[in-house]
């Protein structure tokens, strides 16, 4: 059996550190070690099949029962490709958010914010054969958080992927274009140098609104690449 | 050719797409009812660089089908929480033995990843099981400092539970495993 082609490493700056000081979590969870690099095997070149029937897509976060949530109703789509730019086709993306107040619906959400009973703030989607994705959703509020620094979070969608290979997997989120918030942000500012932090900030896309109904942005995801492509007789 | 988007934290409230019937590979209304293997438990509590308990982390697992095999339909992909003693626990199929570089051989293992608040990317590792006679052979364990090896070796409780505890930091820091 022939080996599987590796995945790049990973560029400089383009990923948050593990130990960010002004993250205060990160003090006491990051590894004191460096990872031990490992090669690509088949168990990192391998993954999940999620365009099954056990991973139902969940796209419209905006109503509950047919009622529509309070809020900003936006479209959020993109296109997920590898770091080589081909298309991740049956990619899993899933999403969670707060609602329009800055307020998740989660039992530990401590935030004096309304909850919208219309509003639970979390989709499933599996990307088509271009890699493409849609949801359509309510814009989340900002909302405080126990860090050293403003002490708010900028507007932000959670987002996790699943690709063709276990060592893509990514968790991370989509940002606002121009939110005041993001300058001070401890996690945004720490995702990487400037390219790699503007790549999190979604843009407003006029192909994507929808007259008398949403604003639209785009957001596209890179997931990792394979380092080169295989020859024939490889 | 564009860089990998950055990874950011999954935070506090990940949970929003928690669902606990993901912990257990072989349930009977799941895509893995009645596949074939020897069916087991892989536990552990996930401690911090203070010792304390993570009861907050997300952890995801992905391993071959009884036969070592990725492609056979078995579904082996699991998702858990953490409780509040920082503990996941899954139910799977023990995993075989996968091909590895060369014509090499791994030993059977379980890759393990863990996304939490305070972590800024998901974390991986790998839980091997104790006495499994291709250890030695191992292509990636080779890697590990024999120091360090025993951080991914889970250990049978009793028969069919495995357990491996994972520390972030600090004395006996897991080995976290980067492909
Ligand atoms: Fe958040």
């Amino acid at each position: 059996m022939s080996d599987p082609i590796p995945y790049r490493p990973i560029a400089a700056g383009s990923q948050p550190p593990l130990d960010l000081p002004s993250y205060r979590s990160t003090g006491k969870r990051h590894p004191m070690a460096a990872p031990v690099h490992i090669p690509t095997t088949l168990t990192e070149a391998s993954a999940p099949n999620f365009a099954t029937p056990w991973y139902a897509p969940h796209t419209n976060l905006s109503v509950v029962d047919g009622k529509a949530a309070m809020g900003e109703r936006i479209i959020v789509a993109g296109r997920v490709t590898d770091e080589n730019g081909r298309p991740v086709p049956n990619a899993m993306v899933e999403v969670w958010q707060a609602n329009a107040s800055g307020r998740y619906h989660h039992a530990r959400d401590q935030h004096d914010a309304p909850l919208d009973p219309n509003f639970l703030g979390r989709g499933r989607v599996i990307t088509d054969a271009e890699g493409q994705y849609r949801f359509t959703s309510i814009r989340p509020g900002a909302y405080p958080w126990r860090n050293p620094g403003p002490g708010w979070r900028p507007q932000h969608i959670h987002f996790g992927l699943h690709g063709t290979g276990f060592a893509q997997r990514l968790i991370t989120q989509m940002y606002f274009p121009g939110d005041p918030l993001l300058v001070m942000d401890a996690v945004f500012l720490g995702g990487g140098d400037e390219a790699a932090r503007e790549r999190l900030v979604a843009v407003l896309d006029p192909e994507l609104m929808q007259p008398d109904w949403a604003l639209g942005y785009r957001f596209d995801i890179v997931l990792r690449g394979r380092a080169a492509t295989p020859f024939e007789n490889a | 050719m564009t860089d990998a988007t950055a990874s950011q934290t999954a935070g506090p409230f990940w949970h929003m797409i928690d669902f606990p019937e993901w912990a257990d590979l072989l349930r009977a209304d799941g895509p893995n009812a009645g596949a074939a293997g020897e069916r087991i438990i892989l536990t552990g509590r996930i401690t911090d660089g203070d010792g304390a308990v993570v009861p907050d982390a997300m952890v995801e697992i992905w391993q071959a089908d009884a036969d070592g095999r990725y492609d056979s339909g078995f579904h082996g992909f699991g998702r858990c929480a953490t409780d509040g003693d920082g503990v996941y626990r899954f139910v799977t199929l023990k995993p075989g033995a996968v091909p590895g570089p060369g014509n090499g051989t791994q030993a059977p293992h379980i890759v393990i990843a863990i996304f939490a608040r305070g972590l800024m990317a998901g974390v991986m590792t790998r839980a091997y099981f104790s006495g499994d006679a291709r250890l030695g052979d191992d292509p990636v364990l080779a890697l590990v400092p024999q120091a360090r090896r025993a951080t991914l070796l889970a250990r049978q409780q009793k028969s069919g539970l495995w357990r491996l505890d994972i520390r972030l930091q600090g004395e006996g820091e897991t080995v976290f495993l980067a492909a």
